[in-house]
């Protein structure tokens, strides 16, 4: 065992490199969740994202345009969740069930030409002095864009919800749909938007696995990312910056027992393996014990009987 | 004479199966505090939700001050003066005051100074609220100063209130009529929904009286009789319970200084509660919703278990029973919320039967249902209660609320039980199903049972019970006999005015 091995800079670095996929589709699913709706396609839109992100970036050489397609591609999938549950009013459980093993077995039928092909690099910002700043400037100022991106989506959607109108409205929505409606909002709409939003979110995490983090592609390469980010979304009491704690959080320990496997300690790998998930989810149990947070009208069918 | 603010004329409204409004006119002058009288169906809300752009009318013509008035959605509406006080629905309880004022207006100002106006206006208007106080916390009369605030922030040329003193004890009734006088007087026209016949009288100019979505009548409240008026409204004479002389037995229920914490975030804790009730007795209790009503039904159905000394049925200790054991000993009760309390939605009335009945009328043996047995016993409950259904097979969803509110306490009352609990006995039933529910409870006592009935209707429990007590914030008030009980004293027993002054100004 050679725990020196482990450089605390390089580990850093990498931890917000292993949280942003799941901050991504987080971030967006809490907002989905605010407008009272649960999607559990999470993971379904995130690996549809992570193909459509990948390919798209092999075939015009760009990673920013595969970004964009991913985006459009997560949002697309959800769109089929939109008509399931916002115009067919089915159970939403179900079609977020649906949903995940439908973009599970898309993504490996689209996917069978680039297993084991490279995609082209995304490039990392380089700020002149701050970048070359030790210890700071490699955790801080050089990762890729799409990694400052999450955390300003973060910050934004936080904003948003505490202080505009849309975010009021999201949230009255959310929280009391025949109320918004007899106020003479269009809770459906609303509703779709938000759907909308969580699917190009989620398909942005999938590409941010399957272009920086892994840069490869995998059959199922999620591997259970998008739960995480479901579960993240909860404990974190639908608070934005609670949920980028945590996927910090789970980032942080996915990145230190990987260090401590290749550092060969002697705990079984298994232990190692499964202790990002038990940690994660025991922490953020602990910090929500303040419960009151749902969404009142989460997973509730809205229909108007006029 | 002026002309009119609002004018509707033939207007029509049909939903599949049923015409909600059928030719129906209204005329609002400016000023004019306006009363739409009608039991429950008779398409008051439909006609008040085309005022309000909720929904569309199928022909007929609007106008608003002499133009042509069709609003698409409520945002139309309230951008030409209409304001409307929900009766449910309408407010958010997760979101603090200013943030549900904010929603309810087309351009809200900065949260800032938005939290200064609903101060100002508050004041001015007798209705005090901290616009930062998270709403789920508030109590009903507070719930509709933030919906009347609301609507108040718009400067409205017409308000529609719809049954707006539902909720209120006498006292916040007089001071929030003192509100509406004054709104009056600054030229606001109010239409105003309610079926509450001596507040009409005290407060509205004019009336327009709705029977099964048709125009009956108008007439001036003020020169009317309330007892003319409700015959206006259910087309036949009325008939009152009667009440026979009974004489009291032992005591056959007793709680003794019950505290029982809050079930849910916004419920309410129940504070030292004692009461005593004997055979023969009907108790009513009376109170402003929220304030115990539903945890107290819970307590003495079994739903929440206490200390098992603390609620006593003959002399036996029940409190830590559950409600299926209460069955067997002959505490029943009914429940207020009648789809999904009361009775399951989606299952016929067989079934609904089955579900309370089983103990009591031994419709289940080792583990088995005997379905001939629940269907004779539902059948039994539509006999002899009048249930207008097509079959004990009929889903409880598809019954109108007075005939599954009939079924309900039927179900009840048939058991024979010695105890009989009931919550909102009549709530949004119509005149003549609720006066056959209370002569049901009447001839029930008659027979020995002792009946504890919850309920906000001050006339139906004057009506029917004996004693008279009420529950404020958890709080029981020390009960009283109900002849000779004024309104004043019961208002006070209520709480009082819960801290609203009368308008200033």
């Amino acid at each position: 065992m050679d725990l020196s091995a482990i450089n605390p800079v390089l580990l850093i670095a990498s931890l917000m490199v292993a949280a942003t996929p799941i901050l991504l589709a987080a971030i967006g699913e809490l907002v989905v969740e605010k407008a009272g709706v649960l999607n559990l396609g999470v993971e379904g839109m995130m690996i549809i994202g992570a193909i459509a992100g990948f390919a798209t970036a092999v075939e015009t050489g760009s990673p920013l345009v595969g970004f964009v397609a991913a985006a459009f591609a997560g949002a697309a999938l959800s769109l089929l969740f939109v008509v399931l549950t916002q115009i067919a009013l089915a159970n939403q459980v179900a079609s977020g069930l649906a949903l995940t093993l439908f973009g599970l077995g898309l993504s490996a039928l689209l996917g069978q030409s680039y297993v084991g092909i490279r995609p082209p690099e995304m490039g990392q910002l380089y700020l002149p002095l701050l970048s070359d700043l030790p210890i700071v400037g490699p955790i801080l100022f050089s990762h890729d864009i799409i990694l400052y991106f999450g955390i300003a989506l973060t910050a934004a959607v936080w904003a948003m919800l505490k202080f505009t109108r849309v975010g009021l409205i999201l949230r009255a929505v959310g929280e009391n749909h025949d109320a918004a409606h007899a106020l003479g909002y269009k809770v459906v709409r609303i509703r779709i938007l938000a759907i909308l939003f969580g699917g190009a979110c989620a398909g942005l995490g999938g590409a941010y696995i399957s272009l920086i983090r892994v840069p490869q592609w995998t059959e199922g390469m999620t591997a259970g990312v998008g739960w995480i980010a479901l579960a993240l979304v909860v404990f974190a009491s639908w608070k934005p910056w609670r949920a980028l704690l945590g996927a910090y959080l789970f980032g942080g320990l996915t990145v230190v027992q990987l260090n401590l496997q290749a550092a060969g300690v002697a705990i079984p790998v298994e232990y190692l393996a499964m202790s990002p998930y038990i940690i994660t989810i025991v922490v953020l149990v602990i910090l929500s014990a303040d419960k009151s947070s749902a969404p009142a009208a989460l997973g509730r069918i809205f229909h108007a009987s006029r | 004479m002026t002309d009119p603010l609002l004018s509707l004329s033939g207007v029509t409204k049909a939903y599949p199966g049923v015409i909600a409004n059928d030719q129906v006119s209204l005329t609002i002058q400016p000023g004019e505090v306006h009363a739409l009288l009608g039991e429950n169906g008779a398409g008051k809300s439909t006609l008040v939700k085309m005022i309000y752009g909720l929904v569309k009318p199928d022909s007929g013509e609007m106008k608003l001050n002499g133009a042509a008035f069709a609003p698409a959605e409520p945002r139309q509406a309230r951008a030409d003066g209409i304001a409307m006080v929900f009766q449910h629905f309408s407010l958010f309880d997760a979101l603090n005051v200013a943030e549900n004022i904010a929603l309810g207006m087309e351009n809200p100002p900065k949260m800032r100074d938005l939290a200064r106006r609903i101060r100002d206006v508050s004041q001015t208007y007798g209705l005090p609220l901290d616009p930062s106080r998270r709403v789920g916390d508030l109590s009903a009369g507070e719930r509709q100063r933030v919906e009347i605030i609301r609507c108040l922030l718009q400067d409205p040329k017409l308000l529609i209130m719809d049954e707006p003193t539902s909720v209120l004890t006498p006292q916040e009734v007089g001071i929030l009529f003192e509100t509406l006088r004054k709104l009056r007087s600054e030229g606001t026209s109010i239409l105003y929904i309610s079926h509450k016949l001596e507040e009409i009288r005290s407060l509205c100019d004019a009336a327009t009286i709705l029977r099964l979505g048709k125009n009956v009548g108008s007439c001036i409240p003020s020169d009317t009789s309330a007892r003319d008026m409700a015959e206006m409204m259910v087309g036949s004479a009325l008939k009152t319970p009667a009440r026979s002389t009974r004489s009291f037995g032992d005591s056959a229920l007793e709680v003794q200084n019950l505290t029982v914490s809050a079930p849910s975030e916004f419920g309410t804790t129940l504070r030292d509660i004692s009461l005593t009730l004997r055979q023969g007795e009907i108790l009513g209790i009376g109170g402003v919703a929220g304030n115990g009503q539903d945890e107290l039904l819970s307590v003495l159905s079994g739903e929440l278990s206490t200390s098992p000394a603390s609620v006593q049925l003959n002399g036996h200790s029940i409190g830590h029973l559950g409600p299926n054991q209460r069955r067997g000993l002959g505490l029943l009760s009914a429940p207020e919320e009648r789809l999904g309390h009361a009775a399951a939605p989606d299952m016929s009335l067989t079934e609904n039967a089955m579900l309370t009945g089983a103990v009591r009328e031994k419709l289940a043996q080792g583990g088995f249902l005997k379905w001939g047995a629940a269907r004779g016993f539902a059948a039994r409950i539509i006999e002899a209660f009048d249930v207008r259904t097509p079959g004990t097979e009929n889903a409880a969803r598809a019954l109108s609320g007075g005939n599954l509110q009939k079924f309900v306490i039927g179900r009840e009352v048939l058991q024979n039980p010695k105890v009989l609990v009931v919550n909102q006995p009549t709530w949004g039933v119509d005149a003549a199903a609720a006066a056959a529910i209370r002569q049901s409870l009447l001839d029930l006592a008659a027979e020995g049972a002792a009946i504890l009935c919850i309920s906000q209707d001050l006339d139906e429990l004057m009506e029917i019970s004996d004693i008279f007590a009420a529950l404020n914030e958890g709080r029981l008030s020390p009960p009283r006999e109900t002849t000779g009980l004024t309104v004043e004293e019961i208002g006070l027993m209520m709480g009082g005015a819960h801290g609203m002054e009368v308008a200033h100004v």
